[in-house]
C-alpha cells in the first residue's frame, strides 16, 4: 500500500486511545509518508472506569487527565488533534444529523482524501458505534466524485462472520515502537491492560506481548453505497 | 482517593444538609460486560448534576466492610451502596466510590454545592 498517495487523512473516533490501539501504527505510516492527520475526538472518556490501583484517579479528575494523556498520544503521533466537547455514552443521544453535518464540513475544510472510522453495528460501544454511523452518514452526502475513501474498524464478536475478512491489514511488525508508545501515552488505560497482556504472554517483553496483541491494524474499505444506515442507531 | 472513614463522611453528610446541592450518582458494569462474557449483561445509570435539598443523610457500613448512603429529600430519596471510598477535594465535594479489585469504578456518589464540569 501507498501511504503517499493520500492529501490528507481524517480519523473519527469517540475516545481518547480509541485512535491509539485501533491505527496509531498506520497514522505514524501515513506521517512518515508526509501525509498530515487530523484527529476528530468525540469526547474525553470522562465515563471511563479506570481509576488505578492505587488509584491515580476520580470520576472528577478524569477527564482532565485524559485530555493530557490524548495531547500527549497525538504528539507521539505527530498528528492534529480536534477534541469535538461531547460527553462519553452520549454520542448515540446526539443528533446523527447534526454529527454528520459536523464531520463533513471537517472532511470538505481539510480536503480529507481518506476518512477512517469505527464501522457501525460492528463496534460494541454504543459510542463507538454512533460515531461511526455519523461518520459513514458524513461522506454518503457529498457527491460521489467528491468522496474520501472510506475505512471501519471492526471488532465485535460477529464481524468476521458478518462482514468477512477485512480488506485492508496493516503490519506493524518493523514500526511497532510509535504504537506502542502511543498506547502507552494513554496511562489510564493502559497500565492494567498491559500488565495483563503480559501474564498472559509466553514472553516475559512488554514489546513482544504488545506486539503479539496489536501487530496487524486490520480496516474494512468500505463502499458507502452498499451500506444501510437506516439501522444503525 | 482514600477507604472511608464513616465519622468524617457522616460529618461532610451533615454540612450539605439543608442546602441546595448537585448530585452525581452512577452505577457501572462497564460498556464490554457482554462483550467479553456472553452471559453478562451492561448495566449502567447516571445522574449527573441532579439539582436538590435534602434533609436528612446517612452513611451506614454493610457487614463486608462496604457503605450505603441514603439521603432523604421532601419528595423521595437518593441511595447508593457499594461505597468504599472518598475524597473530599479542594472544590469543597464529596465525592465516594466502590470500586473492584482492579481499580474499576463500580459505583458513584457525590455531592457539591456547585455544579459539577463536563
Ligand atoms: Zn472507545
Amino acid at each position: 500500500m501507498n501511504f503517499s498517495e493520500h492529501n490528507h487523512v481524517i480519523i473519527i473516533y469517540p475516545h481518547p486511545d480509541d485512535e491509539s490501539f485501533g491505527a496509531a501504527g498506520t497514522i505514524s505510516k501515513f506521517r512518515e509518508a508526509g501525509v498530515p492527520v487530523t484527529y476528530l475526538c468525540g469526547t474525553l472518556g470522562e465515563m471511563g472506569r479506570n481509576m488505578g490501583t492505587p488509584f491515580f484517579a476520580n470520576r472528577e479528575t478524569l477527564p482532565e487527565i485524559r485530555k493530557k494523556e490524548l495531547q500527549d498520544a497525538c504528539q507521539v503521533l505527530d498528528m492534529n488533534l480536534e477534541m469535538l466537547g461531547y460527553r462519553d455514552k452520549t454520542i448515540e443521544f446526539e443528533p446523527r444529523e447534526a454529527l454528520a453535518e459536523r464531520f463533513k464540513q471537517y472532511i470538505e475544510d481539510l480536503g480529507a482524501t481518506l476518512v477512517i472510522t469505527f464501522y457501525p453495528g460492528y463496534a460494541v460501544h454504543p459510542d463507538h458505534n454512533a460515531m461511526g454511523a455519523a461518520a459513514f452518514e458524513a461522506v454518503k452526502q457529498m457527491p460521489e466524485n467528491e468522496r474520501p475513501t472510506l475505512w471501519g474498524t471492526a471488532f465485535s464478536n460477529d464481524h468476521r462472520e458478518k462482514l468477512g475478512d477485512p480488506n485492508v491489514v496493516i503490519d506493524l511488525i518493523d514500526s511497532f515502537d510509535k504504537k506502542l508508545e502511543a498506547i502507552k501515552s494513554h496511562r489510564s488505560q493502559a497500565e492494567g491492560m498491559l500488565s495483563q497482556l503480559l501474564a498472559q504472554s509466553e514472553s516475559d517483553d512488554e514489546y513482544e506481548a504488545a506486539l503479539e496483541r496489536f501487530r496487524y491494524e486490520a480496516f474494512y474499505e468500505v463502499d458507502i453505497d452498499q451500506v444501510d444506515l437506516k439501522n444503525q442507531t | 482517593m482514600e477507604a472511608i472513614n464513616r465519622e468524617r463522611i457522616q460529618h461532610y453528610i451533615d454540612q450539605f444538609t439543608n442546602k441546595p446541592v448537585y448530585v452525581h450518582l452512577e452505577t457501572t458494569n462497564g460498556a464490554y460486560a457482554s462483550h467479553f462474557n456472553t452471559n453478562a449483561y451492561n448495566v449502567g445509570a447516571y445522574i449527573r448534576n441532579a439539582q436538590l435539598t435534602y434533609k436528612q443523610g446517612k452513611i451506614v457500613q454493610h457487614d463486608d466492610g462496604s457503605y450505603r448512603v441514603g439521603l432523604k429529600h421532601d419528595i423521595g430519596w437518593i441511595y447508593a451502596e457499594g461505597l468504599s471510598d472518598y475524597e473530599f477535594n479542594e472544590h469543597g465535594q464529596l465525592l465516594m466510590a466502590g470500586h473492584d479489585d482492579r481499580g474499576r469504578l463500580m459505583v458513584a456518589l457525590e455531592i457539591s454545592e456547585e455544579p459539577f464540569s463536563y
